[in-house]
């Protein structure tokens, strides 16, 4: 018995978890300050939440090229981990930034908000960095019930308790499958483990054909692409985030976005390596089937938000195409499009934050009329975003995407990469018709309730400068996305 | 003689029964039911599976799988008071504000 308390003690590893473990830490001490702070005032909590935020991006860094394992090997803090790690930081910093004065507008200056904004990222780092299908399911539901109080933070907004509710209900219902699926891989491999299965059906090459392994990996994956918003799993998306508070939205789109993608490479490229071609298979379908629904359903969509829903479906796609290249350059493609994601989303939704009225009704194509002449610096950067979400250069969207497809061709799909591109040029046109509108169509408002302040302008310029310079050089990000992949 | 075979027969029924449940059933409380009846029926797959490789990791994840559903519990019933306020209602054909 003292062996084994010893054993134990001995895996614990706390170094391999010390940055979601100061994130937590700091998330509770801002929510015990919250609690002691006058009613209605936020902003010193969303400035200690960005420190907060400062402090955990250091120590991850710490983490680069320097893996620590810990915890019997259920938590391997690597390269790839920071990476992830880095980009929900980034994500949730951009979305703090923006969402201070907007929660002023909405008539919600509560700061329990911000925790939650730094619970959701420390559960997304445990995602990022987890080698036990236990991790992961944990570091899914922290990251997933802060996300469920979050969507319906607007607890008075019809919209946005709606929003939260059908989230929550459809995330429950997808962990259930996720959950199913690991205890069947458990039963046929005897470990939750990632590479405990691995190495089990290398051992066992006949596992690969177990039908109760096979359904085991597809109901795991059930619980991830539910949680990229790929198709068919994404009908929950475009409703989640039409009704939730809009910084929540653009967070939602970057950083559990890219935490889940983390996770479903880490399982899929290790853990069920053994069905390595049917996965292929099965991805290409759902690359091709997500770009294009989430494209041509942007194109009928007249909410700017609910537009942006279904072009981050599309999104999600692309970023498959490198999952279905299953080689270095798609994986690593695949950490730099998050990242790119995360600047152009969140900055586009930082503009729409900024000329959106209380309540947002809004923020429809003809709302945004004529919004280049009234509003001629927020006219630029929108149409800057919206570039970069084409994938136009000298953007980023451009060389995201142009890694992404350089990987497929790579590895020989031919024909996903083409699917790809042509999806790209559907996306011109829905994205294009709010750039025809700022533009060429005569001011309907004056636009006078715009008013600029100073941390949602820091947002869009962070963003702004991330997606040019990512634009126009990417490759010193490159080969850390390269130094990342496994 | 009960078999893991008998135990895993059981919990995929207590699954399927909770799948047909959330997508049957209008009220909000019975559909989280349903979905507790699904988590539930996983936690026995663990068990019995446990018992069946020899290893304890199962009933390990049993502990987590139970402390997450509790925590849901407690932000999913907090939901669905907040639109029942807002909507005298808590039918999900009334989750009608957001679409297409």
């Amino acid at each position: 018995m003292e062996n084994l308390v010893q054993e134990a003690i001995q895996n614990v590893n706390l170094q391999a978890i010390m940055p979601s473990l100061v994130l937590s830490g700091l998330a509770m001490v801002l929510l015990m300050i919250s609690v002691f702070s006058k009613r209605g005032s936020t902003t010193h909590v969303a400035w200690l939440s960005i420190v907060a935020l400062v402090i955990t991006g250091l120590v991850t860094l710490t983490g680069w090229n320097n893996p620590q394992a810990g915890f019997a090997g259920s938590v391997l803090f690597d390269n790839f981990a920071t990476f992830f790690s880095m980009i929900c930081i980034v994500a949730a910093a951009l979305t703090i930034l923006m969402s201070d004065d907007y929660l002023r507008r909405e008539g919600y200056p509560v700061s329990e908000y911000y925790p939650l904004i730094l619970f959701t990222t420390a559960g997304a780092m445990w995602m990022a960095s987890g080698t036990d299908l236990m991790t992961i399911f944990l570091g899914l539901e922290v990251l997933s019930v802060s996300l469920y109080v979050l969507a319906g933070f607007f607890r008075n907004q019809t919209r946005s308790n709606e929003a939260g509710l059908k989230y929550f209900f459809l995330g429950a219902f997808s962990t259930g499958f996720l959950l199913y699926g690991v205890a069947l891989l458990y039963g046929v491999t005897g470990t939750t483990k990632i590479d405990g299965i691995a190495a089990y059906v290398q051992a066992n090459p006949d596992t690969a054909l177990n039908t109760m392994f096979i359904a085991g990996g597809l109901l795991l994956l059930v619980g991830f692409l539910f949680k990229i918003a790929a198709a068919p799993f994404h009908m929950w998306t475009p409703d989640v985030y039409q009704g939730a508070p809009t910084p929540i939205t653009a967070f939602m789109s970057a950083g559990p976005k890219a935490a889940a993608f983390a996770a479903l490479m880490r399982v899929t490229i290790i853990g069920l390596d053994g069905l390595q071609s049917e996965l292929t298979s099965l991805f290409w379908l759902l690359a091709v089937l997500t770009m294009t629904i989430g494209n041509f359903v942007a194109l009928s969509q007249k909410d700017l938000k609910r537009m942006l829903a279904y072009s981050s479906i599309s999104h999600a796609g692309y970023a498959l195409v490198g999952l279905v290249a299953w080689n270095a350059i798609g994986l690593s493609a695949i950490l730099f499009y998050m990242l790119v994601y995360t600047f152009m989303n969140l900055g586009a939704f930082a503009v729409l934050i900024l000329i959106g009225k209380k309540g947002e009704d809004n923020l429809t194509l003809d709302g945004v009329a004529g919004l280049g002449y009234k509003k001629p610096i927020l006219g630029i950067v929108l149409t800057i975003f919206l570039f970069s979400l084409m994938g136009l250069p000298p953007t980023a969207g451009f060389t995201g995407k142009f890694y992404i497809f350089a990987g497929a061709i790579e590895a020989g799909y031919i024909w996903l990469a083409i699917l790809g591109v042509m999806n790209s040029a559907v996306s011109l046109y829905y994205y294009l018709r709010v750039i025809v509108q700022m533009y060429f169509r005569d001011p309907e408002e004056d636009f006078n309730w715009v008013t600029i302040n100073v941390p949602t302008a820091i947002s869009i310029a962070v963003s702004v400068v991330g997606v040019l310079y990512l634009g126009l050089f990417p490759n010193s990000l490159m080969n850390l996305a390269k130094m990342a992949g496994f | 003689m009960i078999t893991v075979n008998h135990y895993m027969l059981l919990s995929a029924i207590l699954f399927t029964i909770g799948t047909f449940g959330v997508l049957t059933r209008k009220n909000a409380i019975v559909l989280f039911m349903c979905i507790e009846v699904m988590l539930n029926s996983v936690n026995l797959t663990f068990i019995a599976l446990s018992r069946h490789v020899g290893n304890m990791d199962g009933q390990i994840f049993v502990f987590f799988v139970m402390t997450v559903a509790a925590a849901e519990a407690a932000v999913g019933l907090a939901l669905m008071i907040a639109f029942y306020r807002n909507k005298d209602s808590i039918d999900v054909d009334d989750f009608n504000m957001l679409k297409w």
